[in-house]
């Protein structure tokens, strides 16, 4: 019973020390409750099929991460508790000496662990399961779901869960506590207090070389991400602005205290003001000694602010284009001309009947009338037969450019047929879409493609002028020394490989329609109404679909909603295991920075003394305690955030590129609460923290 | 004289109302400007608590300490600091100076704390550092020169600031004889040339020798008090010894 006494008081007296660990574990246990136990939060969503289903998806992808994330988290609360049972040296050397064993020592912290790992489970569930009802609102708003209603939701499931894995953590650090006090010898904790440490001190000259050389390669790095983007197509690219980035970011930490020392020690009137010589004396000693520490974190942070921001503005981007790219609520296309032996997409011969070779001949809305479609769901339609020429390839496109690009890039589908459409057959199409219409002359040709890579390999060969292309007969030359934009199959992107628009005039038969294109909106004014008639074409019970299946009619197509609902789906995965990791990084980063500056701390009881006698007034000395930990959090942060500039440019770059700027800023403020929050708390706790242990006696 | 520190009637007690110990029981004497006095006595006879007592690190029960006409157990909180800042200057038996500062700084540290001009600080500190002849070790760190070095920097920052009392306590403890000899004639020049007032602790009856006055303390009393008058430095000593064989050796008296 003494034990259990003895314990108790004790956490009574060190809860202020408890605090970051508290607060670690409490953090660790909301979150990893928050993200596992979305799955009982659709309870209270109306989502349809396809949302279900990718919500399957990202449930599964979400326990994957947070087996990721539990070992970050056991290691963190492993650390953690090393600096606890460090701080307690002393104490448990008088233990010792009073002839207590090390078993009853180990006991003792075992009931402590308890103890405080019991607490905080508790306190962050009640954390986690409060703020997942916000998580509800969240993932309602990113899959636009609608709220049924809103209902308290408690996942037993992964509140086990929770308890589970970090019962298995809590196990690692008793296992881990016990080992270390089995390791104790009686005279080590008794002098654990004194120390007496050696100051390295850097070259001041070599500090400013090394820093003026690490500012250079960050430098570069920067400029190879943010100017020269396009030069890194492939992942083997990136890895030299990432070394870059990483020696840079060492080379700094291992210079900058030395470099503003020797910089500011030539200001006198700042140097020699208060405490400041105190100050940065200290920060200069203890940086040397944690250069790696210091990268690491500022990377983290880095990574943290890059994730964050640009996957929620990923969202914005992506849906920016995706209103662009779905004007009307549906596309259907069927292959014209079938044959009576041909090659399906996977390679197989199939062989057609002859109703299916007859109806291949017929338009699409034919087809669908024959089928039981009553037309009336449907307004706006536009069909058009597009046509391609078989000796017309991508490779006689590219002409005189064919061996050079072939070259860079060698596995593009060089003897695909391009696809062709008469010019006034495209502007309807581009009447009902909104999108620009085109006029050509009798003997040109216009190439219309927006996706990113191929426009760069098409405009290579336009503007070499010397790809006249000879279409039915006729030779044609291009209007324009470029692509032009435009497209006539919705999609989530610009991904429009390459369309040829031809005169009216031009002599294409109806031997030559390889395929025919439908466009309708759907005759209803309610989004209800128009779920109602996307059934028609999705669900497999309609009559339509039914029929079809039975007279072997292939029809393809895309509608509007579908569209909407997979592209939500997916960028709604990536932003939560984006948010999750980007938390959990955070955390981890604030844990270790707090937990270094407290170690400092109480290493320096004995200084901050010796400014007391001296006659430093309390005002002062806290002053210069907040001034170093506030540089000590300050740097590796204002580091990331510029890192984090570039890294944001070069994601959204490689992301859509469409992204502007003013369209970040709701994301980077979330992303400056979140981690103002959490860094912030971590800052304060270490303050306050500092402040206590300085008081201590010495 | 001009009387510069005065303590009348001064008592400190620890413990609880069932078990009171004084350590201080009714200590009155006067420190004139510009006296060298020393305070000596046992280990536990309550010496440092006098110390810490004037030097406000520790508060009287009952009585008054008046330095220059100024009540010193009247003042709280941020005028105590002042005064400390301002009015005193340490020196301890463990040095007390900062690791990571170089001795220069450690020096500048008093006056930066006090907020004074940039450039008086360097014109100060070289100066004060040229009569205790640390000059070459101004750019050292503390861990780089020897203890009696070390005391000397000591020294200096506690007399830069021009006080109006230096307190030591024990301050050749940590010291071999020669340096504490050398740190000893600092002290003496620093009474004698730069006038400055000088309250020293200690239990060590050569380093005692060289005060002017020397007062014993015994239980927290005032047992005998020694005037070196005209004495040479060794006459003086050997009256020290003879009042501490009286006392009771220099250890207890506990037969």
């Amino acid at each position: 019973m003494l034990v259990f006494k003895l314990s108790l008081k004790n956490m009574k007296k060190s809860l202020k020390d408890y605090a970051i660990y508290f607060l670690t574990l409490v953090l660790g246990v909301a979150i990893f409750y928050m993200f596992n136990s979305i799955d009982s939060q659709q309870a209270m969503l109306k989502v349809s099929a396809a949302q279900t289903e990718m919500i399957k998806l990202m449930i599964s992808m979400l326990s994957f991460v947070s087996v990721f994330v539990s070992v970050i988290l056991g290691l963190l609360i492993v650390y953690a508790n090393n600096f606890l049972i460090n701080r307690r040296k002393k104490e448990f050397g008088i233990y010792m000496t009073l002839g207590m064993g090390k078993r009853q020592i180990s006991k003792i912290i075992l009931i402590e662990t308890l103890f405080v790992g019991v607490i905080s489970l508790v306190v962050g569930l009640f954390l986690g399961i409060f703020a997942s009802q916000f998580m509800s609102i969240l993932v309602a708003k990113l899959f636009e779901a609608d709220m049924s209603e809103f209902t308290f939701v408690f996942s037993k499931s992964a509140c086990i869960k929770t308890c589970f894995y970090f019962a298995v953590m809590y196990l690692a650090v008793m296992i881990f506590n016990t080992l270390a006090v089995s390791r104790y010898k009686l005279i080590n904790l008794i002098n654990a207090n004194r120390q007496n440490e050696k100051v390295k001190i850097r070259n001041p000259i070599l500090a400013v070389l090394i820093f003026v050389i690490g500012t250079l390669l960050l430098s570069y790095a920067y400029y190879i991400v943010a100017v020269k983007t396009n030069t890194l197509r492939e992942e083997k690219d990136l890895i030299k602005p990432i070394l870059l980035g990483l020696t840079g970011t060492v080379a700094i930490f291992w210079s900058l205290s030395g470099f503003i020392l020797t910089t500011i020690k030539k200001v006198k009137s700042i140097y020699l003001k208060n405490t400041n010589m105190f100050v940065l004396r200290q920060i200069n000693n203890k940086i040397n000694t944690t250069v790696i520490s210091m990268s690491i974190i500022c990377i983290m942070l880095f990574m943290t602010i890059t994730i964050l921001s640009s996957s929620l503005s990923l969202r914005n981007s992506m849906q920016g284009d995706l209103i662009e790219m779905t004007p009307v609520d549906i596309n259907l296309e069927k292959i014209a001309n079938l044959p009576e032996v041909y090659k399906n997409q996977y390679g197989k011969e199939k062989h057609t009947t002859l109703a299916q070779r007859e109806d291949s001949k017929i338009p699409i809305s034919e087809t669908l009338k024959n089928n039981g479609l009553d037309m009336s769901v449907l307004k706006d339609i536009v069909e058009i037969p597009i046509y391609t020429q078989e000796d017309l390839t991508v490779e006689k496109f590219l002409g005189n450019k064919f061996n050079e690009i072939k070259e860079e890039f060698p596995f593009l589908m060089y003897e695909t047929a391009e696809t062709i459409i008469k010019v006034s057959d495209y502007n309807k199409i581009a009447e009902l879409y909104g999108i620009e219409k085109y006029s050509l002359n009798e003997d040109e040709y216009i190439m219309l493609c927006d996706f990113d890579s191929q426009v760069q390999i098409r405009n290579k060969a336009l503007a070499s002028k010397t790809n006249d292309l000879e279409i039915a007969g006729k030779i044609y030359k291009s209007k324009y020394n470029e692509c032009k934009k435009g497209f006539i199959n919705m999609s989530t992107s610009h991904t429009n490989t390459g369309i040829l628009l031809v005169p009216d005039s031009c002599n294409l038969t109806d031997k030559n329609k390889e395929k025919h294109f439908f466009v309708a909106n759907y005759n209803a004014t309610t989004d209800e109404g128009k779920k109602e008639i996307e059934k028609i074409f999705t669900d497999l019970n309609s009559n339509l679909i039914q029929n079809l299946d039975k007279n072997g009619i292939e029809i393809d197509g895309v509608s509007k909603i579908t569209l909407i609902q997979s592209s939500l789906g997916l960028t709604t995965i990536i932003i939560f295991i984006a948010i999750y990791l980007g938390l959990i990084f955070l955390i981890a980063s604030s844990v270790i920075l707090a937990l270094k500056q407290l170690t400092e701390s109480s290493d320096n009881k004995e200084r901050y003394a010796i400014l007391r006698k001296i006659g430093c007034d309390e005002k002062m000395i806290n002053k210069s305690l907040f001034s170093q930990i506030a540089i000590f959090f300050g740097m590796p942060l204002i580091l990331a955030i510029i890192h984090s500039i570039f890294g944001i440019k070069f994601a959204l770059n490689l992301l859509s590129g469409l992204t502007k700027t003013s369209e970040l800023i709701p994301s980077i403020v979330i992303t400056t609460i979140i981690i103002g929050g959490i860094y912030g708390a971590y800052f304060f706790a270490t303050y306050f923290e500092s402040k206590n242990i300085i008081k201590e006696e010495v | 004289m001009e009387k510069l520190l005065k303590v009348q009637n001064v008592e400190k007690y620890y413990g609880n109302k069932s078990n009171i110990t004084k350590a201080i029981d009714n200590i009155s004497f006067d420190v004139e400007k510009g006296e060298f006095i020393g305070i000596m006595g046992a280990s536990g006879s309550g010496k440092t608590t006098l110390l810490n007592c004037i030097s406000t690190i520790d508060k009287v029960t009952t009585g008054h300490i008046f330095i220059d006409g100024d009540d010193i157990t009247k003042l709280r909180g941020n005028n105590l600091n002042k005064f400390r800042r301002e009015e005193l200057g340490f020196i301890f038996q463990d040095f007390n100076l900062l690791d990571t500062l170089t001795c220069y700084e450690n020096i500048a540290l008093a006056l930066t704390i006090k907020k004074e001009k940039t450039k008086e600080i360097e014109r100060k500190v070289l100066e004060i550092a040229k009569k205790l002849d640390i000059l070459d070790i101004l750019n050292k760190y503390p861990y780089e020169v020897s203890g009696g070095q070390k005391q000397r920097v000591a020294s200096a920052r506690a007399i830069i600031t021009s006080p109006k009392l230096v307190l030591a306590d024990e301050p050749t403890g940590a010291l071999d004889s020669k340096s504490a000899r050398g740190l000893l004639e600092n002290f003496k020049y620093l009474n004698q040339s730069l006038n400055a007032t000088i309250l020293m602790v200690t239990h060590d009856a050569f380093t005692a020798s060289y005060a002017s006055r020397i007062l014993f303390i015994k239980d927290g009393k005032l047992f005998n008090e020694l005037i070196k008058a005209n004495d040479t430095r060794k006459e003086f000593f050997e009256k020290i010894i003879e009042v501490q064989t009286l006392l009771g050796g220099d250890l207890n008296a506990c037969f």
